[in-house]
């Protein structure tokens, strides 16, 4: 045996914390990429600075302070009580903060191509302004919202450092795909760290695949 | 007679514009300008996507906005049609759902053009089930007026429609619209810095520069007007004239055309006696004389003027302003005022060397 029950409950807890990642990132990141694709506001450098920052930055590091923000005494837990350290709804948080830039700056760019020039169209054409964004500029961003969810799914699968940092390798809540192999090869376990490392190698490429088969089969022509 | 009536004033980065104007809510209201005049602010205005903290817009009986009272429409709620320079099609439908995008969104009451009828007058039956990008630049911009008209628009709005298409496509779309303003009774605000656009279409003509009003009128005072040289453009109109077919002589190949009891010859035109025709003749295409023709001259369009005004050009040149039942420039030598001793108020016989249909201009 070499994939165990514990081992597909990490699969689970992983592809729920992708999911809602994700999910959680567009629901937020949608209306702040088309801020940051239409502002003229000179605060626009400084908020993609901050939205670029974990690009750079050592998971670690965000992981640090994002477990000082969620724990019993971070702001959080004076205002509401809740410790949210050490729990899927902090890993969650934590996840979104660190694959921000995955998703925001695929929007951004997508959304800046396309201008102000449809939507201005279509409010000519009597299309509210959620109208217009609904029925015209999703489907021509279409691009940039499969890029946008790809790489922000794949990025949360392969977290490690903030996710440990955050979520401790708590099994069933907060232990992941990634931590499981770390602990697999920390006992000696290789046969199971192979089959979870193949697992997420093959999973990611057909992923990478199927989007890429996806934009031939359905290119957006923008002329 | 109902009107378009507004008034706006906006700071934009470069520069200020503040305008006022007062035009029939009927036909082709041509704006005309040097580029960065405000030809497009002012369209943006109209339409609600540029909104003036201080303005004011009513069309006929209708106020779509009133900052006084609080009052503006955002474009959405505004019943206009739109065409901008670019085509601006969704790439992601095909040209029939981009057609009904804005007829769907307006409601069964209003609906007074249907997809048949704009079809029709846009020749675009055969594209209706392929993607913008498999169409020409002429025929996406046919679209997208057709786009336009299917919200059954009170105003339509014209952003150099043309501009970005070469001289073929230009002659492709020009009878299109010719035919929409016979077809639609609806008041269309035409911008383009292209005078033989303006020659064919207008009725009336906004004039801009710097973002003000520089004058406003038909399209015959105004391209009389002696304060307008500079702007005439390289042509230097001297007067557009709506005459009438009269009668054809084809033996000679010239067709007689009528106006205010004068006669004029151009080439034979394929139209039938009696209907109307446009036609332009450039100021240096007119000569003077205080006498009428006794002696043979090869000249044939002579016609009955009185000298209304003259003004300096420069150090040579002057330009008469004349009535000959219409409006007319002609620009004369100062050697020859002074020779002819002209006044305002004198009986001359202006020649014109030739005369001009509106079609064969180019820019």
């Amino acid at each position: 045996m070499t994939i165990g029950d514990a081992d597909l409950t990490a699969l689970w807890v992983t592809l729920r914390l992708a999911c809602m990642t994700v999910v959680v990132l567009l629901i937020v990141g949608t209306p702040l990429a088309w801020w940051l694709a239409h502002t003229r506001s000179r605060f626009k450098v400084i908020v993609e600075a901050i939205v670029a920052v974990p690009i750079v930055l050592p998971p670690t590091v965000l992981g640090f302070y994002i477990l000082v923000a969620l724990g019993p005494y971070g702001p959080i837990g004076r205002l509401t009580g809740l410790t949210l350290a050490f729990t899927f709804t902090g890993l969650v948080i934590a996840s979104a903060l660190y694959s921000t830039p995955f998703v925001i700056q695929p929007l951004h760019a997508a959304f800046e191509a396309i201008g102000k020039g449809p939507l201005e169209a279509a409010w000519a054409l009597r299309a509210s302004p959620l109208d217009a964004f609904v029925t015209v500029i999703s489907p021509i961003a279409l691009r940039g919202y499969i890029s946008a969810i790809v790489l922000g799914f794949a990025h949360t699968m392969g977290e490690f450092g903030v996710v440990l940092m955050v979520g401790g390798s708590i099994p069933g809540k907060t232990r992941v795909l990634s931590t499981t192999i770390f602990d697999h090869v920390e006992v000696m376990e290789y046969a199971q760290a192979h089959a979870l490392s193949a697992f997420m190698l093959v999973f990611s490429f057909l992923v990478l695949l199927g989007v890429y088969i996806a934009n031939r089969r359905f290119p957006i022509h923008v002329s | 007679m109902s009107r378009l009536t507004a008034r706006f004033d906006v700071q934009l980065p470069n520069f200020h514009f503040q305008i006022a104007l007062d035009v029939p809510a009927s036909g082709i209201t041509a704006v005309f300008g040097p580029s960065g005049s405000g030809k497009t602010t002012l369209l943006r205005c109209l339409s609600g996507l540029e909104r003036s903290s201080t303005g004011f817009m009513r069309l006929a009986d209708e106020v779509w906005q009133d900052e006084s009272r609080g009052l503006y429409l955002p474009i959405y709620e505004r019943p206009l049609g739109y065409v901008f320079q670019e085509p601006r099609l969704f790439p992601h439908l095909n040209v029939r759902s981009n057609l009904l995008y804005g007829f769907k969104r307006i409601s069964l009451q209003d609906r007074r053009v249907s997809l048949e009828q704009v079809v029709d007058i846009l020749g675009i039956g055969h594209l209706l089930d392929r993607r913008p990008h498999k169409l020409s630049g002429g025929e996406q911009q046919r679209v997208a007026i057709g786009r336009a008209l299917l919200t059954s628009p009170r105003l339509l709005l014209l952003d150099e429609p043309l501009a970005s298409l070469d001289i073929e496509r230009k002659r492709e779309i020009l009878p299109f619209l010719q035919r929409l303003r016979k077809a639609l009774d609806i008041p269309i605000i035409y911008v383009s810095h292209a005078m033989s656009e303006i020659l064919q279409l207008a009725d009336m003509v906004l004039v801009l520069k710097a973002g003000r009003l520089l004058t406003s009128g038909s399209l015959t005072e105004v391209f009389s007007s002696l304060d307008l040289r500079g702007l005439r453009g390289p042509y230097s109109i001297g007067a557009v004239i709506e005459a009438n077919i009269a009668a054809h002589e084809p033996e000679f190949g010239l067709t007689r055309l009528e106006f205010k009891a004068q006669s004029l010859h151009v080439p034979l035109q394929p139209l039938g006696i009696g209907e109307p025709l446009r036609i332009h003749i450039l100021s240096s295409d007119v000569s003077l004389a205080l006498a009428p023709v006794t002696v043979p001259t090869s000249v044939l369009n002579v016609l009955e003027a009185t000298v209304i005004e003259i003004r300096e050009v420069d150090q040579a040149t002057v330009d008469v302003k004349l009535d000959v039942g219409a409006p007319l420039v002609a620009s004369i030598t100062r050697k020859s005022l002074v020779k002819l001793a002209l006044k305002p108020g004198q009986r001359v016989y202006a020649h014109i060397k030739s005369v001009a249909l509106s079609e064969e201009l180019s820019d």
